[in-house]
């Protein structure tokens, strides 16, 4: 096998790597996908992090959010409808040096997956989670989704869906050992930067929620929100979302919000009358799965044969002489 | 015989132990008062004074069924032999019984040997409630009818003696007359009980060392008969555990160190034992959310370079089959172990069957090859791990492992293994890959590639469940996913040319070979050893690997003027007025041997719920001799 001298070597300053970088192969989204803004923001965020391209994960299920990782230009598990969270703990679990990135839709996260997605919540392993929320199934043309408003006309509900929408953040709040919950839309690149990038530096299961628009099924769905800024509720705070002037100035309800105020964090999420944009929960201190059962100490094959053994002498009927 | 042993205190008698070179013995007990407990440790201080052994336990649906009831009925039958024995043998030739309800099952099962010796719990013949010593009674009367020895023991007025609660210490009572009853080492059975209540403290060990005693010394005192069954102690260190503890001791020797499960009976006491010693060696059992999830955390593992297992039982198994097929698509390393019962559906979960043969070789939607095997014996469980993890890793493919719910809790003593550190797993590859090489350069000969761990520097691929070329692409290209699925089903080929071939059991030619796989071996090879004793012209074979087989069975089979497949599972009943060749259905391996192999294999399948009796493949092998004409 071949081996180039300067994979073996430390990266130098001159060698950063470039967005071409994290690029895998081109996107086959949607003009206007949600999608396209997002993929973006992740590769700006691990070309200002430097990721080194071999030590990144990015895991998914199946749906058109679940592309995301052959789009990327490294490693990738593209896997099954719904199990891309079961998925990304077993590679977490005996791989901490791993840096791990879930991409899931909302039929895949909410509907499918929906045990697992609660489960993984409660696990708790270090991976940032982005949950592409369109509110409508894309990949398989148009069916309605949990998250779907009541009414939504689709393939499957043809005269408007018949039951209220399913709600994410309601229901990931509500689960134990919670760790990072926010949320934000693909049309605010600026705020779609700082919370991913806010996910990926929180120690914990960060779960992004991302309006995603749907251009092709839903397309004047989430026009309200980005037709009138006054629509949607920024949650800001000192150690987490902050606008720029610019943005403060078009984004006007502004409410400071402390992250680690849980029964504020639901209370936003079940009554606001707005959208919330930011960081609703976080919790550096819940404590991670993969820490907790993690070896306490590096077994060599003679430490592993001498435990076998010791296994085996409990069982053992020696010879008499 | 007389027809009923007044407990009274006698002298001792001066009893000479009748030698004989077997004996099945049966405890059974309500869920809970440990006749499981003591049915294990007979057998244990048995295997370790040289005899063989077998158990088989008897387990109820319910974790506290109805008390005194039929279905209720807890316990263990042991098999003691004067030589090592491989199944649990036919109708049990002693049985000692709390209360007479949960000894009924068992007679309408016909499990019991006419005239056998029961030994009865008789304090519900003096019950206050009418109806208990009513039914005691009749039940007395009718087993004496019968013909059964029945000698009724004062159990609980005994064992009050010692204790407050003779529902907890009975077994032990019990433990001590069985060791009077078979003239074995009174020394052992305290030590057992030292091991098994050891943890418990100085004074549970006592009071059971004294209920132990205690049955001992009234059995030698009140009882007129003692056996004796000759023991060959062994000149080499022997291991005594079930199947499934030796699957969990065969899982820390393969140097896997993830095993993810969800509960699952009887697949589950292998996690069990697992969670209490697998950190020991650095490995992890994950009780995850459901059985897919089990089964995708497991890839993931596999994946990040920790080859991983996952193990179920049949409904289990059957909802993984979507994630074992991801495994088989992005040629990821999986061993998947499916401890099976009775089905379909949630079935029978405690009961022995082989039902999920053709489902583990053919599951999973499109061509998804993979590798199946079974153990056939205790020891097989241990050491089939270890190769299941080298194959699953060797030719990044799937390893299922198939044992069943008769293996699962029988136990039988096996050389103590030797461990070597290459039954272990490599260190996961972290080198950089070369410019030129891709995630499945399939070798154009035996389909294997190379696959790319995360970590490795300039390996970056996205692995996928999609159809996709050499470079792990998505493939919209013609032809390209028929490249990949012909590399796939090339590494069964390659695989297959390594295997050995089967060894017969007796001749390599004659009238009738029988053929098995899995936990059926030791009953199969007993009965043809029984038939051949006879001057019969019988051998059997038993399959290691279902899929892919050895080289050379078709030669075998040829060889023999008739093939019998006997098999823990359904089949069709030629005999039956309804069915005939155009409509029969066969037992599963019999499927598999009449597609490859083109020859006319006889079936015969029982779903008994018990695993196997060596006299029924007997009574099945002597009608076939007897049916020579008969075409099928």
């Amino acid at each position: 096998m071949a081996v180039r001298a300067r994979d073996l070597l430390p990266r130098s300053s001159e060698e950063r790597l470039t967005l071409a970088d994290y690029e895998g192969c081109g996107p086959r989204w949607c003009t206007g996908c949600g999608d396209l803004g997002i993929l973006t923001a992740v590769q700006r965020l691990l070309r200002d992090e430097q990721l080194p391209l071999e030590k990144v994960v990015f895991v998914s299920g199946i749906g058109c959010s679940s592309r995301f990782p052959h789009y990327m230009g490294t490693y990738g598990f593209h896997g099954l409808h719904g199990r891309a969270l079961p998925i990304a703990e077993g590679i977490k679990m005996r791989r901490p040096d791993l840096h791990v990135f879930v991409n899931t839709g909302d039929g895949d996260c909410c509907s499918i997956g929906a045990a697992h997605w609660l489960h993984a919540t409660r696990y708790n392993m270090n991976m940032t989670v982005m949950m592409h929320d369109n509110n409508i199934y894309g990949l398989t043309k148009k069916q309605v989704s949990p998250t779907s408003p009541i009414g939504t006309r689709s393939s499957t509900t043809p005269r408007g869906s018949d039951l209220e929408a399913f709600d994410p953040l309601i229901a990931t709040l509500g689960m134990s050992n919670l760790s990072f919950v926010a949320q934000v839309a693909d049309w605010i690149p600026e705020l779609l930067y700082k919370v991913i990038s806010l996910a990926f530096h929180h120690r914990g299961f960060s779960f992004i929620r991302i309006l995603q628009r749907c251009p092709e099924f839903l397309p004047d769905h989430f026009e309200p929100w980005v037709q009138d800024p006054d629509r949607m509720q920024i949650l800001t705070h000192e150690d987490g979302v902050q606008l720029s002037s610019a943005l403060s100035s078009v984004y006007r309800h502004q409410e400071e919000h402390d992250p680690s105020d849980l029964i504020k964090a639901r209370e936003i999420a079940a009554t606001s009358e707005r959208m919330p944009v930011g960081i609703l929960y976080r919790n550096p201190d819940a404590p991670c799965y993969e820490d907790l059962r993690r070896p306490k100490q590096l077994f060599t094959p003679a430490m592993i044969g001498a435990g076998l053994e010791k296994e085996l002498d409990k069982f053992t009927i020696w010879p008499t002489d | 015989m007389p027809a009923r042993k007044q407990s009274v205190q006698r002298t001792p008698v001066s009893k000479p132990a009748m030698a004989i070179d077997e004996h099945v013995v049966e405890i059974l007990s309500d869920s809970g008062e440990g006749a499981q407990k003591c049915g294990q440790s007979f057998a244990s201080i048995s295997a370790r004074m040289g005899k063989g052994i077998w158990t088989v336990e008897i387990i109820p649906a319910e974790i506290q069924p109805p008390a005194r009831s039929i279905e209720g009925a807890s316990g263990n039958r042991i098999r003691v032999a004067g030589y090592p024995v491989a199944n649990g043998g036919d109708q049990a030739d002693l049985v000692v019984a709390f209360n007479e309800q949960v000894l009924l099952g068992r007679l309408r099962a016909n499990e019991l040997k006419p005239g056998s010796i029961i030994l009865l719990e008789d304090k519900w013949r003096t019950s206050i409630d009418t109806a208990i010593a009513d039914s005691y009674n009749r039940v007395y009367e009718d087993l004496v009818a019968q013909g059964f020895c029945v000698y009724e023991i004062p159990m609980e007025v005994e064992c009050l003696k010692l204790v407050s609660d003779p529902r907890r210490g009975k077994n032990m009572f019990v433990l001590g007359l069985l060791c009077s009853l078979y003239s074995l080492d009174i020394q052992l059975a305290r030590e057992q009980i030292q091991f098994i209540f050891g943890k418990k403290g100085e004074l549970v060990v006592t009071a059971n060392r004294r209920l132990l005693e205690a049955g001992w010394a009234w059995a030698e005192k009140n009882l007129d008969f003692k056996y004796k069954i000759p023991a060959t102690p062994a000149k080499e260190a022997n291991i005594v555990v079930n199947g499934n503890m030796a699957l969990g001791l065969g899982i820390m020797a393969s140097g896997m160190e993830v095993c993810a499960m969800y509960p699952i009976t009887p697949a589950t006491s292998v996690s069990h034992y697992l969670s209490d010693v697998f950190e020991k060696v650095g490995g992890v059992v994950h009780q995850a959310e459901d059985e897919i999830a089990a089964c995708a955390f497991a890839i993931g593992s596999s994946y990040a370079g920790k080859c991983a297992v996952t193990i179920t039982s049949g409904p289990g198994y059957s909802l993984k089959q979507e994630c074992i097929g991801l495994a088989v698509m992005a040629e990821i390393p999986l061993v998947v172990i499916n401890v099976q019962r009775g089905g379909p559906s949630t079935g029978q979960p405690t009961k022995a069957e082989q039902g999920d043969l053709l489902m583990s070789i053919f599951g999973s939607h499109g061509d998804a090859p993979k590798v199946v095997m079974a153990a056939s014996d205790i020891e097989d469980c241990f050491f089939s791990v270890i190769t299941a993890r080298k194959i699953a890793e060797t030719f990044n493919t799937v390893v299922v492992l198939l044992s069943d719910a008769s293996l699962a809790t029988a136990q039988q003593p096996f050389a103590r293994p030797q461990f070597s550190e290459e039954w272990l797993a490599p260190p996961v590859d972290q080198s950089p890959v070369g410019d030129e090489d891709m995630p499945y350069d399939w070798d154009d000969r035996t389909g294997q590639s190379h696959r790319f761990i995360p970590g490795q520097p300039n390996g970056m691929h996205t692995l996928t469940g999609l159809a996709h070329d050499r470079t792990s692409s998505v493939a919209y290209d013609l032809g390209i996913n028929k490249e990949a699925i012909h590399h796939r089903s090339l590494k069964l080929a390659a695989l297959q040319k390594t295997l050995k071939t089967p060894p017969v059991f007796g001749d390599d030619e004659g009238k009738l070979l029988v053929i098995g796989w899995g936990s059926t071996k030791g009953a199969i090879q007993e009965a043809v050893a029984r038939v051949r004793a006879d001057g019969h012209s019988v051998s059997s074979v038993h399959l290691r690997f279902l899929q892919p087989m050895a080289s050379g069975i078709k030669e075998i089979l040829q060889r023999f003027d008739r093939v019998l497949a006997v098999e823990n599972n359904w089949a069709d009943d030629m005999e039956d007025a309804m069915i005939d060749e155009d409509n029969c259905r066969y037992s599963g391996l019999a499927w598999i041997l009449r597609a490859r192999y083109l020859v006319d294999v006889v079936c015969w399948g029982e779903v008994g719920e018990q695993p196997i009796k060596p006299g029924t493949v007997e009574r099945v092998i002597r009608r076939q001799l007897d049916n020579k004409h008969q075409e099928y």
